[in-house]
């Protein structure tokens, strides 16, 4: 065992690495870039948290941000470094390992340890399996992703120290920023999805989707497609292995033929009902209920008779 | 100057079957990931509007020489490739040392463009390894790129923000699926893909030895599917079972 840093500009990320850490090292440790009120919130969880203070040090220049946690795992004799599997996480992964000659394990939903070995436990195969790894060399680097934990409890034990780095001239400028507009929508905390597919016709049937949706005290969520090619719905509601993980009581899934890159999204759902055209859909296979039928239609009268 | 893609040969998972839990790679075609398809096309579209070259590097099994052609029939111009029967199933530290080698060769490279992730393990790990190895700056999440004389100006597309960074090159660019739809090459493109310039090198032609393994894989299992998967015909029958489990009261 040893020691752990953790690192994620996003503070409820950075606290679900805190107990991922917990469970695999000594002592954890964690640091933050240009973020007061981050350091004092990771602190407070009973870690020792060294906070950077550089204003050239700009998040979207990678390679600094991968230089600068290098550092610090280097300060606080981190052998592994945990890191968020959101888009910026996995980019630093990369950088990070290659500066560590670690070896690394990216969107790791699980960790067990084993007689001192650290085993992630990670979808492969676009999705089609699910992989047990283990990383080879002494410097280890975990890609977690998100909820794969609960963010770590108040605690006591928790420092601050200001640690100073070295930053090579910034490369990568940004120019302006905008927020996006997220839907505050959390599939992944419904109990009950009715998810839409490519079967789906227009904007008049989605609005059954979501009055049935409401009807089942749940939410819509859909297919990448749906949100990425035609717009019909947010980027919020994607299950997949490019949108959330879920796992509902019910997931009602409807003209979706249920390709892995979907399924993975939804597969530990309790119970599956299928409503699809096609009986030999490989969604099917994994489904309690079976209605081969026209999705349209089946939301047109289940929109009236629930 | 030119456009470097590096794409990775990957099983083409639409035709991949699971026997007794274990995934069965045998016949599985090989084919090139998604969203590498979509970093192609950028780079396509880039030469369109501003000359060179486009260059696909890439690393995997001697079928390689055979699935490069799909990325020459869609607009890739030459390749480089390391095409070897024990490169099969490179992980990320090999590949991005492998890569980075390749990538070398190129005498004016503007700018690299690599897919976020690979169509088997998504790991998007290469991309900012091989930017690493190189020295470069990178971007990674980008949905669109411009190049503005020496620099490019991209769109990076993060979870809850869009932020528009510049970065000189040359650069490392890691894309996202979003930014175009690839092309679907004609039968003439297809039938001259063959004959665009390769070069092919083995294993034991690298200058430096590609990096050890570093993970072992303990299991690699289909997760246990265990549903009832009973037909019902009707939506009244659809009602009552959501009566029955309990997710709409009796009325």
């Amino acid at each position: 065992m040893a020691n752990v840093l953790v690192f994620s500009d996003k503070t409820r990320l950075a606290a679900e690495l805190i107990t991922a850490a917990e469970t695999i090292g000594d002592a954890v440790w964690a640091v933050t870039v240009n973020d007061e009120m981050q350091a004092r919130e990771l602190a407070s969880y009973g870690v020792k948290v060294l906070k950077i203070d550089v204003p050239e040090l700009c998040l979207a220049d990678t390679a600094a941000v991968a230089a600068a946690i290098y550092q610090a795992a280097e300060h606080a004799a981190a052998d592994t470094v945990l890191l968020a599997a959101n888009r910026a996480g996995k980019e630093i992964a990369g950088r990070l390992v290659q500066m560590m000659g670690a070896g690394c394990l990216a969107d790791v939903k699980a960790v067990n340890t084993d007689k001192g070995e650290i085993i992630g436990v990670r979808n492969a195969l676009g999705g089609a399996t699910v992989a047990e790894q283990v990383i080879k060399t002494a410097k280890k680097v975990l890609v977690i992703s998100p909820k794969a934990f609960s963010p770590a409890p108040q605690g006591p034990g928790g420092s601050m120290e200001d640690f100073s780095v070295n930053v090579k001239t910034p490369r990568v400028k940004v120019v302006e920023t905008r927020e996006k507009k997220v839907e505050s929508v959390d599939i992944e905390a419904a109990e009950v999805l009715v998810v839409v597919g490519q079967g789906l016709d227009g904007m008049e049937t989605l609005a059954q989707a979501e009055d049935v949706a409401q009807k089942l005290n749940g939410e819509v969520a859909c297919s990448k497609p749906l949100a990425t090619d035609k717009k019909w719905l947010s980027e919020a509601r994607v299950v997949g292995i490019s949108g959330k993980i879920c796992q509902p009581e019910l997931a009602v899934i409807m003209g979706i033929s249920g390709q892995v890159q979907f399924s993975v999204g939804i597969r530990d759902a309790k119970t599956i009902i299928t409503v699809n055209n096609d009986e030999n859909a490989p969604i099917c296979e994994m489904s309690d209920y079976i209605l081969t039928a026209d999705m349209n239609q089946v939301l047109a009268e289940l929109s009236k008779g629930l | 100057m030119d456009i470097v893609v590096a794409m990775k040969q990957v099983p083409d998972l639409q035709q991949l079957r699971i026997r007794n839990r274990e995934p069965v790679m045998a016949d599985v075609p090989l084919t090139f990931g998604k969203i590498d398809k979509n970093a192609l096309e950028a780079a396509v579209l880039l030469k369109e509007e501003h000359g060179g070259e486009v260059v696909v590097v890439a690393a995997g099994s001697e079928e390689l020489e055979d699935t490069i052609k799909e990325a020459m029939a869609a607009g890739g111009d030459r390749s480089i490739m390391l095409a070897d029967d024990k490169a099969g199933d490179l992980d990320s530290a090999e590949s991005a040392e492998i890569l980075a080698q390749l990538i070398k060769q190129v005498d004016d490279c503007g700018l690299i463009i690599f897919g976020e992730g690979s169509g088997d393990n998504y790991s998007g790990q290469v991309g900012s390894r091989v930017a690493e190895k190189l020295d470069l700056p990178q971007v990674g999440s980008v949905t669109q790129i411009i190049i503005d004389g020496e620099k490019l100006r991209l769109t990076r597309s993060l979870e809850d923000s869009v932020e528009i960074v510049e970065v000189m090159m040359p650069a490392v660019v890691i894309v996202t699926a979003d930014l175009n739809e690839p092309r679907i090459p004609s039968v003439s493109q297809v039938l001259k893909a063959g004959r665009k310039p390769k070069e092919i090198i083995s294993l034991d032609e690298l200058e430096q030895p590609a990096a050890e393994k570093t993970l072992t894989t303990l299991s690699n299992l289909a997760p246990e599917v265990n549903r009832k998967r009973i037909t019902i015909k009707s939506v009244e029958e659809l009602v009552e079972i959501l009566k029955t489990e309990g997710f709409v009261g009796g009325n």
